[in-house]
């Protein structure tokens, strides 16, 4: 028996998980079109490889990895490439970003794959197999997993199979129907991390949930946790310090506690890459909300929400939007044609019932109730006033970047208040002012560099002047004595002094090049040509004379 | 009564000597308070202040022949990073003076480029690549948006480009939000 630790504050909403976790999962029919966000992870933007007009098949690497920060995109379906364009993503801005569209052909027909044995693989040849099945935590943050997995040993590594989020059930639902599966999933990763001990952490809503994943792990040395339900046990820093009673440093990973923290759909899709070949193409998805009947689907990543709706049973009269996500943290849109990405775990269609406007806010009354709820025992209210106060310094110091914006003060606030919202614009303007700065820095350090350079060349030139010059001096004496020697010098100074025999000596060439130049236009002259030359020279030659008299005329 | 003298003498002597010796050892090279103003400026090297650089304009500032309200580039924000930094009121941009416009980066269209090397010669930060007579174009990642290259180019073949707002360069706004009336 394991003894659970608590973590800081945390609330209880409603959980309303009931309306999806009862049915099955279903498999969602293949979509008219599939849009596939080229970022669907955190990190770099993987690079296309195809082009519009592009035959592709299912499982085809369509966009690889670009750089070790990143992990590859794949074609849910066989088909046809439409476009690699801007398109609406989910992504708060609602500005559109670089994705590849598919039609599908209808013949779902597979390239290439196959399973392989993970054991005999250096484990560095395993991670980049990991990038490029494009395998990233499915928990919401889209870290890819092999970097996440790159840490050397561990001495624990958790499964995150909390989903403390109200709405959401696909974690539910994947555990009580794969549980074998993420079980041979997680000896993957325990094959990468070799930790001590490895643990599992559920929260006691999900009882078969809990049954099944005991079953599938007897015997194995994973160990499945039971933890209270408590919104948010599902972060990461949450579950390590119920689990392990270990706190993560503010500003650290997990990993520098000792600790691996994946989400058990994760473990499931590492286990499809290497046991079946198959990339990640689809994932998990709960649909409830307004619609007539609630349920999880796999659905092919890049499916329209529309149409996933549409499987629910489509939505309820008065539906007004959708949550990608759970209400806690999720997105809020309108757009129906946005597609399913990496981490689209829930799409909750919207209602004012079920939804409310939240109430005008009022002051902050500094109750401190945010306080209390906060999971990450931070001060809210003192980073709400900072943040409010543009004081990014002031909200820094006080860890505003331990945040995990799980919207835990906002829910308690009595002034509803929305506090997250605060913290999200500060740290988004303290990552701007940095980016500039860095901007700055670098532009500084160029200019300086080219007045630098500009200094230089003027040193080098004048040092190699200075040279010539010098080089000229002692060769001189040698020039200057058969200058005076020869006749036409003797109007002239005769020994001239050294610079104006250098200046001499400069004139004299001159008068050799000109002299070798010989106009190239004049040779194999027609007659005629020649006559019209002898004219213009001849009128030359008068006009010469004119413009001689005259400037002797007045003279006189 | 010699004593208190001696000892008044002595403190006097020693109190000297530490400082004479620190005047010598701890001398601070150059204006430091330049460097720290030179570090708020935005580098653009533009010379729209009239001062041919951010240092230059950041030594006009710390010496007082400068006001802190001449930097377009820096915008509001960085006439108050200034103000707090010197500890002077925050001062408008003067009317008629130049205003700060949203950030933007040369472009030069290459059909029209003769590759004269005008525009790589004003570049205050190297951003141009090219060479005589070949193609120019802007190392945009480095481009400050000064708008020195614009001028000495005989072709009038650069403009200058607003930056679209990306998703990469997208910032969370301000929540604006109703505010019950108490009664």
């Amino acid at each position: 028996m394991r003894l659970l630790h608590r973590f800081h504050g945390g609330v209880h909403p409603d959980e309303h998980k009931r309306e999806s976790s009862e049915l099955p999962s279903a498999r969602a029919p293949l979509p008219s079109k599939l849009t596939l966000l080229l970022q669907q992870h955190i990190g770099a933007k993987a690079k296309a490889l195809v082009q519009a007009g592009d035959q592709v098949l299912k499982g085809q690497m369509l966009a690889r990895a670009e750089g070790n920060m990143s992990a590859a995109i794949h074609a849910p379906t066989s088909g046809t490439v439409l476009s690699v364009e801007l398109h609406t993503v989910p992504h708060p801005s609602g500005l559109p970003d670089l994705c590849i569209t598919l039609a599908p052909d209808g013949a779902d027909k597979w390239a290439d794959h196959a399973p392989f044995d993970y054991r005999a693989l250096p484990k560095e040849e395993l991670l980049a197999k990991l990038r490029d099945g494009g395998i990233v935590g499915l928990g919401g943050a889209t870290f890819p997993t092999h970097v996440k997995f790159a840490s050397g040993p561990v001495q624990t590594l958790v499964l995150n199979g909390a989903e403390c989020e109200p709405w959401i059930t696909t974690d539910d639902r994947l555990m009580r129907e794969r549980a074998a599966e993420i079980v041979q999933g997680i000896e993957i990763l325990r094959h990468l991390v070799s930790p001590s001990e490895t643990v599992i952490g559920i929260e006691d809503n999900k009882p078969q949930a809990i049954a099944a994943m005991q079953q599938a792990c007897a015997n194995t040395g994973i160990e499945v946790v039971t933890v209270p339900t408590l919104y948010p046990t599902g972060g990461e820093k949450q579950l390590v310090k119920i689990l392990t009673g270990k706190e993560v440093p503010s500003g650290g990973r997990p990993f520098n506690i000792g600790v691996t923290c994946g989400n058990v759909a994760t473990a499931y899709a590492v286990h499809r890459l290497v046991h079946h070949g198959e990339p990640m193409i689809s994932r998990l998805v709960t649909v409830t909300g307004a619609v007539k009947s609630p349920q999880n689907f796999e659905v092919l990543l890049g499916t329209p929400i529309a149409e996933l709706v549409q499987c629910a049973g489509s939505a309820l009269p008065g539906a007004d939007g959708y949550i990608f996500g759970g209400p806690m943290m999720g997105l809020h849109v309108s757009d129906a044609q946005l597609p399913v990405v990496k981490s689209t775990n829930c799409i909750i269609v919207k209602s004012p019932q079920l939804f409310p406007a939240p109430p005008p806010a009022l002051p902050c009354i500094r109750c401190t109730r945010c306080a209390q709820a906060c999971p990450a025992d931070l001060q809210p209210q003192e980073l709400y006033w900072f943040a409010k106060a543009k004081e990014f310094g002031k909200a820094q110091e006080y860890h505003l970047f331990d945040c995990i914006e799980c919207g835990a003060c906002a829910y308690v606030c009595p002034s509803h208040i929305p506090l997250v919202q605060y913290y999200r614009f500060a740290k988004s303007e303290i990552w701007a002012r940095e980016k500039e700065k860095n901007a700055a820095d670098a532009a500084r350090i160029r200019h300086e560099f080219r007045l630098e350079r500009i200094e230089r060349d003027k040193r080098e030139k004048a040092e190699k002047l200075a040279q010539k010059e010098k080089a000229a001096l002692s060769a001189a004496p040698a020039d200057s004595a058969p200058v005076a020697a020869t006749p036409t010098s003797s109007d002239d100074a005769a020994p001239a002094s050294p610079e104006q025999a250098v200046i001499a000596a400069a004139i004299e060439r001159a008068k050799q090049q000109a002299a070798q130049i010989q106009p190239k236009n004049t040779d194999h002259l027609t007659p005629q040509q020649q006559a019209d030359i002898a004219e213009i020279e001849a009128r030359r030659a008068h006009i010469r004379e004119i413009a001689h008299q005259p400037t002797e005329s007045p003279k006189e | 009564m010699f004593t208190a003298l001696y000892v008044m003498a002595g403190i006097a002597l020693v109190l000297g000597a530490v400082l004479g010796y620190s005047a010598i050892h701890f001398k601070v090279e150059g204006n430091p308070l330049v460097d720290k103003i030179d570090a708020v400026l935005p580098q653009t090297q533009c010379g729209q202040c009239g001062y041919p650089g951010c240092k230059p304009y950041a030594t006009a500032i710390a010496e007082g022949s400068a006001d802190i309200n001449k930097c377009p580039p820096g915008g509001e924000d960085g006439i108050r990073k200034l103000a707090e930094l010197l500890g002077v009121e925050f001062k408008p941009f003067g009317e008629g003076a130049a205003q700060p416009k949203p950030k933007s980066v040369a472009f030069i269209d290459e059909n029209i480029c003769i590759g004269c090397t005008l525009c790589i010669q004003a570049c205050p930060v190297d951003a141009i690549s090219g060479a005589a007579k070949q193609m120019h174009t802007i190392i945009a990642a480095e481009c400050t948006g000064c708008e020195l290259c614009i001028a000495p180019c005989p072709v009038d073949c650069i403009s200058m480009v607003a930056l679209p707002q990306t998703i990469q360069t997208w910032k969370w706004q301000y929540p604006v939000y109703t505010m019950r009336q108490a009664a």
